[in-house]
């Protein structure tokens, strides 16, 4: 079988020569992956980030930003190990989307 | 563990299908190329993406790929290539 | 660098909209990298002061630190040697941390010009170079790149003579790649520091050349 990230060689158009300033929330998960899989911490390897990614299926995978698909699988990846609960990650993501609206308000 | 393979020996890529987190990418399945370098030992990265250990470490290699080999309708000269990073399960020996 | 996706009229900045961060300002994705960057405080996996720390460390790195040692290996052969053989080694000589995963460097000749790419997800030396271009990470580029190299470098601006091979490394596992730039011409009598300012992210991924002065 042929995976939707193994995609060397297919059929696309031009290359969009696209770049943005990474936000805050973009670096936060991305040191979060460092942290993680730094020699001290050594939770997660980056082999297990990318499994998680690929095992996102085609559709989030081409949905979801770069970022958007690390964090869900270093979220996942940490759920699978018992590092976090989904009854604390539902309560904790609650927690943050109530602070925003409060600074919207 | 000594590689099983040098720099120069002609080689060819498993041509396998399993699904799982592999990072032999598929156009190079099957295809013959020549190993250009032999990098080291690494965890298998097919273990790993389980949360295991990856051990016994495999050799990494370059292998280096004649791009008229990998794509039929390949636009560029002939000495265009392709090298790639190939564990050595993944490598079958090749008479030349 | 590229001002060619002003879409929208009322668009103030030089780069694309991110729907993440301007038009949903708080999605279920941001919400739950703030959760679980919470919880692993809370579990003692990391401090908060960890978090900062690595956020400044990324923020510290870009293609500067590979320009300045692209332009010592212009300036000195044994340096270049050793770059060639061990990328994090040579980075220490120059101060610079370029982290643990090992990077090698491919070394563009008038015979050989190389390109870098991941084609199974989008590893890039994000230690030495900084965070990648979102088009590094494109299906478009991860795709075609290293099917028709000519074709997409053409589409950057960059003519590689059919007497040239062009060759293109796919970083598929545990090394990361940067491509050593062919020294301009004209550049002869400049300094170190001068030389690094020629030194473009694109040249290091392969994607251009350094045109000569």
């Amino acid at each position: 079988m042929r995976r939707h990230h193994d995609m060397g060689g297919l059929d696309a158009g031009p290359v969009e020569q696209t770049e943005h300033d990474y936000s805050p929330w973009e670096k936060r998960v991305d040191a979060i992956m460092r942290l993680l899989s730094d020699e001290k911490c050594q939770l997660m390897s980056v082999d297990e980030l990318r499994r998680g990614i690929e095992n996102l299926g085609p559709g989030a995978y081409d949905e979801y930003n770069y970022y958007e698909r690390w964090i869900s699988s270093i979220t996942n990846n940490l759920i699978e190990k018992g590092v976090i609960t989904v009854d604390e990650l539902g309560t904790k993501m609650e927690e943050a989307k109530a602070r925003w609206q409060e600074t919207q308000a | 563990m000594s590689a099983r393979f040098a720099v120069g020996d002609n080689v060819r890529v498993r041509e396998a299908y399993p699904p799982g987190h592999i990072r032999t990418p598929h156009f190079i399945r099957g295809k013959a190329g020549v190993v250009s370098a032999v990098i080291g030992t690494f965890a298998n990265p097919e273990e790993l993406a389980y949360g295991r250990p990856g051990t016994p470490k495999q050799t990494l290699y370059w292998v280096t790929f004649p791009q008229t080999g990998l794509w039929p309708d390949y636009a560029g000269p002939e000495h265009d290539t392709a090298v790639v990073d190939v564990f050595e399960h993944w490598l079958v020996g090749e008479q030349q | 660098m590229s001002d060619h996706h002003h879409h929208d009229d009322d668009w103030p900045y030089p780069h694309p909209k991110q729907p993440d961060t301007e038009d949903a300002p708080f999605t279920d994705h941001m919400a739950m990298a703030e959760a679980v960057t919470e919880l692993l405080i809370d579990k003692n996996i990391f401090t908060a002061d960890d978090m900062r720390k690595m956020v400044e460390y990324i923020d510290s790195k870009s293609p500067a630190e590979g320009a300045r040692m692209v332009a010592r290996a212009w300036t000195d052969p044994d340096f270049k040697g050793r770059m060639l053989k061990d990328v994090n080694a040579a980075a220490k000589e120059l101060d610079i941390d370029a982290g643990t995963i090992p990077i090698r460097c491919v070394e563009n000749t008038p015979e050989a010009h190389n390109v870098i790419v991941c084609t199974l997800c989008s590893c890039y030396p994000r230690m030495l170079l900084g965070l990648p271009p979102d088009w590094y990470k494109s299906r478009a580029y991860r795709s075609r790149v290293i099917r028709e190299p000519r074709k997409v470098l053409a589409e950057f601006g960059t003519d590689i003579s059919d007497a040239v091979e062009t060759r293109v490394h796919d970083s598929t596992a545990d090394l990361r790649y940067m491509v050593l730039p062919m020294r301009p011409k004209g550049s002869e009598g400049m300094n170190e520091d001068a030389l690094a300012g020629l030194v473009t992210r694109d040249s290091m991924i392969g994607v251009s050349v350094i045109k000569d002065l």
